[in-house]
């Protein structure tokens, strides 16, 4: 899993179907001190999240598909699994 | 998936039997704000896009999956969605 910020959400009409009914998110990947890592990727959302929040995506389509509940959405590769409260670390990690 | 910007077609006639029928198109990667990320890559498409879209591709094993010929097939790169709006914090 990686930590990502949630920066905007997509609209989309024309999909393919098994994104249909699904909201999807663009998430910035971002080290645990909070600056950016690396390119925003989009993401199936399967815990209610919304932008700004910090959450925790799965980039790896078997896992992505269990986070949706639905094992049959075979293009759906990566997928926000849950909502971060907090990271804890030590002073001079 | 990532964003994408099409900015080309591709046309190819002698190619595996599995790619017949798919259009294929050049997208450049952008970030959510539209800047270009990263370099132009095939993709097949599999959302009626055309020429100017802002798409949404996969790239990777599940692209394959979108390929109405079987799933077992060379593709990695597919346009999985037309997208109509990107809403970003602050209404832009």
């Amino acid at each position: 899993m990686i930590l990502a910020k949630v920066v905007a959400s997509v609209v989309s009409t024309e999909k393919d179907p098994h994104y249909v009914g699904k909201k999807i998110l663009a998430v910035q990947p971002i080290d645990p001190s909070g600056s950016p890592r690396g390119r925003t990727i989009l993401a199936v959302d399967g815990v209610q999240a919304g932008i700004g929040d910090l959450v925790l995506v799965v980039d790896e389509g078997g896992s992505a598909r269990t986070v949706i509940g639905d094992e049959g959405a075979l293009t759906v590769r990566t997928a926000i699994c849950g909502i971060v409260d907090r990271v804890d670390m030590e002073e001079d990690a | 998936m990532k964003l994408g910007k099409v900015i080309g077609r591709v046309v190819s006639t002698h190619k595996m039997e599995c790619l017949n029928g798919l259009k294929l198109l050049l997208v450049q990667p952008i970030d959510e704000k539209g800047g270009a990320a990263g370099s132009p890559l095939v993709a097949f498409d599999a959302a009626k896009a055309g020429e100017g879209d802002l798409v949404m591709f996969e790239a990777g094993k599940e692209a394959a999956q979108a390929n109405p010929n079987g799933w077992f097939n060379p593709a990695d790169a597919a346009i999985l969605g037309v997208v109509d709006a990107v809403n970003r914090a602050g209404g832009e």
